[in-house]
């Protein structure tokens, strides 16, 4: 009863949290983003206080519900440790796991060093062992673009019959180091759940570790009668979180998922999910000697994650920087000479310009917040209909959401960043607030601009600025006829990029925006 | 209208030869006809008639030329240029022009500006499969783009005869049928046409090939400025210079309402008229405006339709051409078999259209030109856009739009949610985000080059300015 309950309700959330990071039309985002805001590490750098105690109620009731229901990153070990479980041999498919002692050492410092990240404010190292953060980012790089390749069949499809119900969208790499990290996180998540189930959870999760800590003194847990109990280690052999001991028939409540495995899997009866007061022995039983061989290997493949990461990240940056060194080394090709009639112009790709300050989207508040609350789940990127935010490659801002205005602009009808934020990092505001929030400001590069260099009229860019903060004036103050070039307001200026975006000259913008350290009200 | 110049004697051909092709002006997929095989699974074809072309004769040369001529400035085009740079798809229009051959299509219209400039040598190699003397060859001077760069008329000379050299290379061919100063009246009107022609001594160079035989015709194609036009048959009644023809812009919408497209427009009742008292025979351009008259509102089909039910829509603009004698060649660019098949039907033979006809089809130009359409034809002449826009692109989806109602103008609108969808939707297929109106920077390069006068840096601000109120929901 347990398992099937845990098994419909872990379904449903991991099924619409999914579903949040693949919707590009923000349909699912108004029904679902609670159950991002639901979410442990989001919830404690939001400051939810109100979540934060209603998850630890939970968990000091019912044990560790919420890794095995809530958690995203929770659920999908599962499924792939079911598969895992299938592809063994017939002998090992009953009883595929072992009994493992905690380990508390590595756990509870996992745990300290992630609190003190925290604190220090270095983010990328608190997005990296998140959970949930985790997950989203394997949602948002990995599933999304199959989502969307998926979408665009249909969407041709749609083409045919001339409906206009499914329509194309763009798959694009957004930040390759990031895309790597999901790529690595998932591959270990895999074997380790693949092989021994909940590793992850109990030795590196640090919301795993806190979770685990009340679920010791749970109300509601699973426990032994001794008198039924036949030692025959189904239950051991069962535990995905191995933390059942059959011998000393004790249960690590700290470990435990509330799965409800063993209790099908226990013949006589012996296991029962029940109500009982905790108490320090319950709590904390007694170690007992265990067989190593299954903890040594996982620790040995934690300690791979550990190695890896960092090295990989220096590695990736220095790629980064070289593809975009090398895009930058192309020649600007002249407009093409009118002599025939037809054909396209070449349009070449747009490269972002040397910000001195990077962008946050609108209600992010400032650059500070943004970096103290942002857990880059990836949320707020995968949902932005513009193309605008993408993962920072900066090391102490890594993988959360910057703005760049290449191949869209932070649109005037859209918050929709604002609406999914679970953390607190971008906090939610309307479109009419939007318009006057101020991001960062334009600023215009005289050499690049079309009426200087091709000597041709333009002012697209204030064409389409949403504020009216530029105006164009004659570029030779002494000569009304002369080409116009553009002015800017920077009081008026809210940094939304649309000059930007569409700036004739490329592959850099002749106005460009720079962010702001701290957004301001106009 | 001018009804007096219906084309009796036409007529009465067809009239004779009515009964053996009576199954010629059916279209594909109608009502069962007389002579259409039955086909068992339920099918009724009818065959693309042959030999059965109206032939309308040259008054200079005596030429019998196809009432349907193939205009080359739409060959179909490959999805990716291929190695050698070909952007045209030579197998198909090698299909074409064995096809339009076979059925009594001899008139073939180029230029050496078309489809991005390969267009003379795609219909000289399809063409050079077939004898000479079984096709007349139509090409153009298309120095208009010489002008205005500052080159002297020595320059422009040279410039110009390297092109017109150059059409003979590109076509195989050592005479040129029919030869014309590529759109006159564009521009600045007069002073463009003396550049281009008269002050550095083209024309009269050539007067002297016409007079050596490697022209056989000379013309010219017009737009825009009247003054223009009545200057050059100024020049042929003052015995100046001889026109042997002349090809202007003629189907029922312009017959009279070309002023209510665009002011600075000629109305081709006055062009033709001009033309025929002078007996010089016309070549039509844009008959079909570029297919603007074949993709017309649904209300305005099913008007035609229910006057002629089983012709096509696109045939009621070739016949209206075809009813006027001294038109001796309508262009149709047809890039497609089926639109081939379908003008073959319409023009072999030529069926006149009745007075009432007439009436009938000046009523549904009245209201047709009532819907705010922009009037490109998608000749791509303004292309390619410096700044990579789709010009064509952007206003043949707007038209669609306009003709299927999906243009809402407010929020309030029944169909508001179904008409923003299908207009943005819509748009980004037929127009990658790059290439939208959105890019424009109004440099105007494109104004100048457009045959329909489009203010077109005008028209992208609208339309932006009309997706943007999409977007937003500010409509």
């Amino acid at each position: 009863m347990v398992r099937k309950i845990r098994l419909t309700l872990a379904t449903i959330f991991f099924v619409c949290i999914t579903l949040m990071f693949l919707d590009f039309t923000g349909v699912t985002h108004a029904y679902f983003s609670w159950m991002a805001k639901l979410q442990f590490l989001p919830a404690v750098l939001a400051l939810n206080v109100g979540i934060i105690i209603l998850l630890i109620a939970l968990t000091l009731l019912f044990g560790r519900i919420y890794c095995s229901v809530i958690c995203p990153m929770g659920v999908f070990q599962d499924i792939i440790a079911w598969f895992g479980k299938k592809a063994r041999p017939k002998k090992e498919r009953k009883m595929p796991y072992t009994y493992s002692k905690a380990m508390s050492a590595l756990r509870y410092t996992v745990l300290g060093v992630f609190v003190m990240a925290i604190i220090a404010g270095v983010g990328s190292f608190v997005a990296l062992l998140a959970p949930y953060s985790s997950y989203g980012r394997i949602a948002s790089n990995l599933f999304q673009p199959l989502y969307r390749w998926g979408n665009n069949i249909l969407a041709s499809f749609a083409e045919k019959y001339d409906s206009y119900a499914i329509y194309d969208v763009d798959v694009w790499v957004k930040s390759m180091p990031t895309l790597i990290i999901a790529v690595v996180t998932l591959v270990i998540i895999f074997i380790l759940a693949w092989r021994n189930g909940r590793t992850y959870c109990n030795t590196i999760c640090p919301v795993g570790t806190v979770l685990g800590f009340f679920a010791r003194f749970s109300f509601f847990r699973v426990t032994f009668d001794a008198e039924k109990c036949k030692n025959c280690s189904m239950c051991s052999r069962n535990c995905k979180a191995s933390c059942i001991d059959y011998k000393t028939h004790t249960v690590d409540y700290s470990r435990c998922v509330t799965c409800g495995n063993c209790l099908e899997k226990c013949k006589f009866g012996a296991l029962s999910y029940k109500f009982g007061t905790p108490s320090m022995a319950t709590a904390f039983p007694k170690p007992v000697v265990v067989e190593k061989a299954a903890p040594k290997a996982a620790a040995k493949a934690e300690e791979k994650k550990e190695v890896a990461d960092p090295g990989l990240r220096t590695f990736l940056t220095t790629i980064a920087v070289g593809a975009a060194a090398a895009a930058k080394a192309q020649i600007i090709p002249e407009a093409t000479d009118k002599k025939v009639d037809g054909g396209l112009a070449e349009i070449e790709d747009k490269v972002a310009p040397q910000r001195a300050t990077k962008i946050v989207p609108p209600g992010a508040i400032s650059l500070r917040n943004m970096k103290n609350h942002c857990t880059a789940c990836q949320l707020c990127v995968s949902a932005c209909p513009n193309g605008v935010l993408r993962p920072s490659t900066d090391l102490l801002t890594f993988m959360q959401p910057e703005a760049s205005y290449e191949v869209g602009y932070c649109r005037p009808e859209c918050v929709r960043c604002s609406e999914v934020c679970p953390a607190g990092a971008i906090k939610l505001i309307d479109v009419a607030e939007k318009s006057s929030i101020q991001i960062g400001h334009a600023v215009w590069t005289r050499d690049l601009c079309v009426p200087i260099k091709d000597g041709q009229e333009c002012g697209n860019c204030a064409r389409h600025c949403p504020t009216g903060a530029i105006t164009m004036v004659p570029s030779d103050a002494n000569d009304p006829q002369s080409k116009k070039i553009p002015v800017v307001n920077e009081e008026l200026c809210i940094g939304c990029g649309a000059c930007e975006n569409l700036c004739p000259s490329r592959p850099i913008s002749a106005i460009y925006v720079e962010g702001h350290e701290v957004h301001r009200t106009i | 209208m001018a009804k007096n110049n219906i084309n009796r004697r036409g007529f009465l051909k067809v009239m004779g030869a009515g009964a053996t092709v009576a199954a010629g002006a059916a279209l594909e997929g109608c009502a069962p006809k007389k002579n259409a095989e039955f086909d068992p699974a339920g099918h009724h074809t009818t065959e693309v008639p042959k030999g059965t072309m109206t032939y309308r004769t040259n008054p200079t040369t005596g030429d019998k030329v196809s009432i349907l001529g193939y205009g080359c400035m739409r060959w179909p085009t490959l999805s990716q240029p291929d190695a050698n740079g070909n952007v045209i798809d030579q197998e198909r229009v090698n299909e074409l022009i064995d096809y339009a051959l076979e059925h009594g299509v001899n008139y073939f219209d180029t230029a050496p500006v078309y489809v991005q400039g390969q267009s003379e040598r795609a219909t000289g190699i399809a063409l050079k499969r077939h004898p000479r003397n079984e096709y007349f060859i139509a090409t153009k001077l298309s120095n208009q783009r010489m002008a205005g760069r500052g080159l002297s008329p020595q320059e422009m000379y040279k410039q110009s005869l390297e092109m017109y050299h150059n059409s003979f290379k590109e076509l195989q061919t050592d005479y040129i049928d029919y030869y014309l100063l590529h759109s006159i009246g564009g521009g600045d009107g007069m002073p463009l046409l003396m550049e281009r022609f008269f002050d550095n001594g083209v024309l009269d160079f050539l007067v002297k090939e016409r007079e050596a035989g490697r022209i056989r015709n000379l013309g010219w194609s017009f737009h825009g400025d009247v003054a223009v036009f009545d200057y050059m048959l100024q020049l042929h009644d003052e015995g100046k210079y001889k026109w042997d023809f002349v090809q202007i812009q003629m189907n029922y919408l312009d017959w009279t309402h070309a002023k209510e497209t665009n002011p600075r427009n000629v109305n081709a009742e006055y062009l033709y008229n001009e033309l025929a008292k002078r007996n010089i025979p016309s070549v039509i351009m844009e008959p079909l405006l570029g297919g603007r008259l074949s993709n017309v509102p649904n209300h305005i089909v099913a008007r035609l339709k229910q006057q002629e039910p089983e012709n096509s829509v696109a045939s009621w603009a070739f016949r209206f051409c075809g009813t006027f004698p001294m038109v001796m060649s309508i262009l149709s660019g047809m890039t497609y078999m089926e639109h081939l098949q379908d003008n073959i039907r319409s023009l072999a033979p030529v069926k006149p259209l009745s007075e009432e006809d007439l009436t009938y089809l000046e009523d549904t130009a009245s209201l047709m030109v009532t819907y705010p359409t922009i009037p490109c034809n998608s000749c791509q002449y303004c292309m390619p856009c410096p700044y990579g826009l789709d010009i064509p692109g952007i206003l043949v989806h707007y038209n669609k739009c306009v003709n299927e109602g999906n243009i809402p103008e407010s929020q309030q609108d029944p169909n508001y949610k179904k008409a923003r969808q299908a207009f943005l939707v819509g748009y980004d297929r037929a127009v990658p985000k790059l290439r939208q109106a959105s890019h424009c920077t109004s440099c105007n390069q494109c104004s100048p080059e457009c045959p329909q006068r489009i203010n077109i840096p005008l028209q992208m601000q609208r339309i932006d300015a009309y997706v943007e109120a999409l977007k937003q929901g500010t409509l």
